[in-house]
Parts: C-alpha cells; sequence; structure tokens
C-alpha cells in the first residue's frame, strides 16, 4: 500500500505571499524521508502540501503537480478530504481528542469512513492499530479511558496508532518528537523504522541526528532571507547529505555554522 | 499570613507586605462593588420575602381566586415555565447553527456583519418585540394554527380550538425565542471560536469532511458552553414581562395547548399586568409570585453556572 509521490515544480502561496518556490522531487515508497532546514524555510508548508492540510489555512494555494501512483492530488475533480484518506499526518503536539476514549480514538478515522463495521472487527483493528504503534501493552487494560489521560509519549503514540488505522498510503509526521522528552522520542523512532515497511514516511525535524538516525533520504530547505520563498536545497541520500553534502550551504547548516 | 504579620524583631522598621496607595484603593473599591451586589441581592429577597408574608399566612378564601397563594401561584409557574422551554426549545438548535455558520461557514465579512446583526436584535426593547409579536407575528400565524389544529389535532399540543388572533401560548413562546437568541448565539459563538486548532486539524488530516471535523472537534468541546447559554436565555426567557403581556390571550388555566387563545399567563406578565389594579393582599400575592420567579430564576442561573464551570474538567485542557 506504500505509495511514491512525484513532486515537480511545486510553489506554494499564502495568498500574495509565496512560501516555498519550485520544488522538484521523488520520495520513495516504504523509506523514510527527512525534511530538515531551519525555521521558517517552509518544510512543513511542503509537508502539510501532500495532503493539502496547508489549505485549512484561508487563501493558501499551490502551483505545480504533486503525483501519487499515477493521481495527480491537486487535480481538479479531485477532492481534498480522499486526499486526507489516503495521506495520514501525525502534528507535532500530540492531539487526540480529548472528548473521547483511547478506543474511540483509534477508530475514529475508520467511523468517519462511514464504513458499518463489527464491534468484533473493530476490536481487531484497534488491537492491531494500537500494537502497529507499539501501545498496546501499556493502554490495553484501559481503552475506555480518555486518551488525555496518557502521557505526551503516549499520546502521540496513539495519535499515530490513530492515522494507522485507516491504512494510509503514505505517513506525514511534522516535528513529532519535538514536545516529547528523549525516552519517548526513541520509542517513536523505533516504531518509524517498523513503519516503513509498510509505509511512505515523510518526517519533517529540527533535530538533525533524529533524521540521521531514521531516515534514508534527506532534504534540506533553506531561503535566501525574510519574505524570500523557501527552496529544496538539495535532496540526497542520508547518509551522503551528512558526510558529503554536494551544497555548501547544506554544509554550513549540518555542521551547525547556521539555523 | 501570619508569618508576615509576626516577622522577627531584627529589623529597625517592622516587616509588611508593601502596598502602594493605588493597589490599596483600587482593591478597596473592588472589594467594595463585590459586597454592594450581594447587599442590593440581599436587600431585594428580603423585600419579596417580608412583602409576601401577607399572603403566605393570609386565609386561603381571601387570595384572588378563593383556593390559596399556592393554587394562585401554579398556573403561573406552570405558564412560564411552558412559555420558556417553548422559547429555549426554538433557539437553542437556531443559536447553535448561526454560531456554527458565522464561525466555520460563512466568508469572513459575512459573518462578521451577521454577528452585528445577531448581536443587535438584543438591543432592541422588549415592549418592541411585544408589539411586533401582536400586530405582525400573531396575525401571520393565524393559518397555521388553523391548519395545526386540522392535520396535527390529535397531538394535545394542537387540539385547538384554533385562536382567530394568533396571541397563543406558542407566540408567546416564538417572540421570547428571538429575543434569546442572542446570548445563545453569542456565547456559542464564543466557545466553538476556541475550539482548539491542534483537535479541528486531527479530525480534518483524518479525511473529515467540514461537517465531520465539527461533530468530532468542535461540538464536544463547545457542548458545556452551549449548554451555560442555553440556561442564560432561559433565565431571560422567565423573567420576561412586557411581550408576554402584549402578546399573549390570557384565561387561566393549565393546558398543554398551544394553539387556543385561554392561556395561563407567566408570572412576569401578570405581576404587570394586575399590579395597577391591586391594593393590600392583593399587591402581597402578587409579590410572593415575584419570590417564586426569583426563586426559579437564581436556581436557573445557578445550574448555568454550574454547568459553564464543569467546562474546565472535559474540555482538554491537559
Amino acid at each position: 500500500m506504500a505509495k511514491r509521490i512525484d513532486v515537480s515544480d511545486l510553489d506554494i502561496f499564502y495568498g500574495n505571499f509565496k512560501a516555498v518556490e519550485g520544488v522538484n522531487v521523488s520520495i520513495e515508497p516504504r523509506s523514510v524521508t527527512a525534511l530538515i532546514g531551519p525555521s521558517g524555510c517552509g518544510k512543513s508548508t511542503f509537508l502539510r502540501s501532500l495532503n493539502r492540510m496547508h489549505e485549512v489555512i484561508p487563501g493558501a494555494r499551490v502551483e505545480g503537480k504533486v503525483v501519487i501512483d499515477g493521481q495527480d492530488l491537486y487535480g481538479s475533480d479531485v477532492d481534498p478530504v480522499d486526499v486526507r484518506r489516503q495521506i495520514g499526518m501525525v502534528f507535532q503536539r500530540p492531539n487526540p481528542f480529548p472528548t473521547m476514549s483511547i478506543y474511540d480514538n483509534v477508530v475514529a478515522g475508520v467511523r468517519l469512513n462511514a464504513k458499518k463495521m463489527k464491534k468484533s472487527d473493530l476490536d481487531d483493528l484497534v488491537e492491531s492499530s494500537l500494537k502497529g504503534a507499539n501501545l498496546w501493552n501499556e493502554v490495553k487494560d484501559r481503552l475506555n479511558r480518555p486518551g488525555s489521560g496518557l502521557s505526551g509519549g503516549q499520546q502521540q503514540r496513539l495519535c499515530i496508532a490513530r492515522a494507522i488505522a485507516v491504512q494510509p498510503e503514505v505517513l506525514l509526521m511534522d516535528e513529532p518528537c519535538s514536545a516529547l522528552d528523549p525516552i519517548s522520542t526513541l520509542a517513536i523512532e523505533d516504531l518509524m523504522t517498523e513503519l516503513k515497511d509498510r509505509f511512505t514516511i515523510v518526517i519533517v525535524t529540527h533535530n538533525m541526528q533524529q533524521a540521521a538516525r531514521v531516515s534514508e533520504q534527506t532534504g534540506f530547505f533553506n531561503l535566501n532571507g525574510v519574505g524570500q520563498p523557501g527552496r529544496l536545497i538539495e535532496f540526497n541520500p542520508t547518509e551522503k547529505i551528512f558526510s558529503n553534502p554536494d551544497q555548501k550551504a547544506t554544509e554550513d547548516y549540518i555542521s551547525g555554522r547556521f539555523g | 499570613m501570619t508569618s508576615l504579620e509576626t516577622p522577627p524583631r531584627t529589623a529597625d522598621k517592622p516587616t509588611r507586605a508593601v502596598r502602594s496607595a493605588g493597589d490599596r484603593t483600587f482593591a478597596g473599591l473592588s472589594t467594595g462593588a463585590g459586597i454592594l451586589i450581594l447587599v442590593v441581592l440581599a436587600g431585594v429577597a428580603a423585600f419579596l420575602i417580608t412583602e409576601s408574608l401577607d399572603a403566605i399566612s393570609a386565609p386561603a378564601a381571601d387570595i384572588a381566586g378563593g383556593e390559596g397563594v399556592w393554587s394562585y401561584v401554579g398556573p403561573l409557574v406552570f405558564g412560564t415555565l411552558l412559555a420558556a422551554v417553548i422559547a429555549l426549545l426554538v433557539a437553542t438548535p437556531l443559536g447553535v447553527a448561526i454560531a456554527l455558520f458565522i464561525t466555520y461557514y460563512a466568508p469572513k465579512r459575512i459573518a462578521a456583519t451577521l454577528g452585528y446583526l445577531i448581536d443587535l436584535l438584543a438591543a432592541i426593547p422588549s415592549v418592541v418585540y411585544g408589539f411586533w409579536g401582536l400586530a405582525a407575528l400573531a396575525p401571520a400565524m393565524v393559518p397555521f394554527y388553523a391548519w395545526a389544529e386540522r392535520n396535527l389535532g390529535f397531538i394535545p399540543l394542537f387540539a385547538g380550538p384554533a385562536s382567530a388572533t394568533g396571541r397563543t401560548m406558542l407566540t408567546a413562546g416564538l417572540v421570547l425565542a428571538i429575543m434569546i437568541l442572542p446570548i445563545i448565539s453569542a456565547i456559542s459563538r464564543e466557545v466553538f471560536v476556541q475550539a482548539p486548532a491542534l483537535h479541528r486539524e486531527a479530525a480534518l488530516a483524518l479525511g473529515a469532511t467540514r461537517w465531520e471535523m465539527i461533530k468530532m472537534a468542535v461540538l464536544p468541546y463547545g457542548k458545556s458552553g452551549v449548554i451555560g447559554g442555553s440556561m442564560l436565555g432561559l433565565g431571560r426567557a422567565l423573567g420576561e414581562t412586557l411581550a408576554v403581556a402584549i402578546v399573549l390571550s390570557v384565561s387561566g388555566g393549565v393546558t398543554f395547548n398551544l394553539i387556543s387563545s385561554s392561556n395561563p399567563s407567566t408570572i412576569a406578565a401578570n405581576i404587570a399586568l394586575q399590579f395597577p389594579e391591586s391594593s393590600g393582599l392583593g399587591v402581597s400575592t402578587l409579590i410572593f409570585t415575584g419570590l417564586v420567579l426569583f426563586v426559579i430564576t437564581l436556581a436557573v442561573n445557578m445550574l448555568a453556572r454550574y454547568v459553564v464551570n464543569r467546562r474546565a474538567d472535559f474540555s482538554g485542557a491537559n
């Protein structure tokens, strides 16, 4: 079910402001692709354009193409709701629905698809999704408790379980560990290496060691100055980016000379 | 605090919390304002109780209607609650729908304008609502009442005979509904706007349509706010005087028949209509009904506060 993403000549705008310019990239299926770069360089904006979540902000639009498995996400007959059902997302801050139980959080996306599922099938789905997110053993005795009662790391894994329960093609992660402690971060990183067998994963991170640890490919975003659009400066295998990058800007950023 | 008042006597100056004159003045003023509210409330309650003692202790036969003060106030309480509940049943869904439209559906400019217009509804004096209900809404409702009697007459609410003037309990309830619409939609709007972007985005990223997003992330978050707003609206509907006095055609008894011209009055409207012609025990009886209304309104408002405050517990602030 993992799918390849081809982005060509993608410009992203907020109103008249061009936030990201001229992105061309191919993201491989069944791998982790990391996006790094300084704040405000457009990497999160780019990530959100991959499942059309940036459109939530009024005035946001794109020019160019994002093609997943031959289908243009921005085709005129494509409903963003369908796009988001195929491409899951995990956010910077854990956001389980506070009024729902752990169980209901996991099946929230499935219930949206309006398929009537048998209780036993739902139970199986909850178990497999929570196991997939390495959370089952910690919560199996309290599935009916509110999800907001879990620790931050557990909440984030609950959100991952919720995202993978709908069997998406692609999993987008927007700085999923930036609000978590090192132990929880490790748990999520281990999870990513397991999940990449089934999903195409794209992760935005500020933590370069994290990018080095979890990803096969890394993209470096940068911008020339405030008010300028962000650009994808370099996209290469992670090993190459962190040892022998093609671009000087990448090397400067990696080695901590700025950013 | 006691440790501040008994400091070790090592320093020359006694150690006291340093407070500027401005701070002390402001603290005094705001404390005074808070106490003033309590004094006024206690004064009103004391007045209502002392003035109604005559009616409570009077022999039943002397009270208007001849069956005692409780029999007198019973139908009025019923009428008050009935009109307020009709208003609430109509205004709550409408107010919530308006609030959702303003916060999540309308283009920004339309939303702002509509918000102002709704707030403007609150600024219209109730006597104007009363005349509008009497002169415009009531006649307009007459054909509907006739239709309801013919086709829905098997339901006790629409048993008829249909009023020829339209001055029915249902008309009064509808006028009240429009009067409490601003408060319900304003409070709902406030809580819907505050529904965390975090959870709205979570729903959207799962592939929720806008309505599904509202069901998953906005309504559960705003539920208690909506309940609180409705309760405040209910409080206003219970106490509304002039609009009901003008619109409602009153002739006594307890009935659930909403479309006939014989309706129980409401407490507030009854006081307004009867007071000019009353003296002695009659005044005392009316004040007693006012005391009952005071207690009902107080209970409703306290319930509203309780529900609104409970919001913090399940808003997901953690």
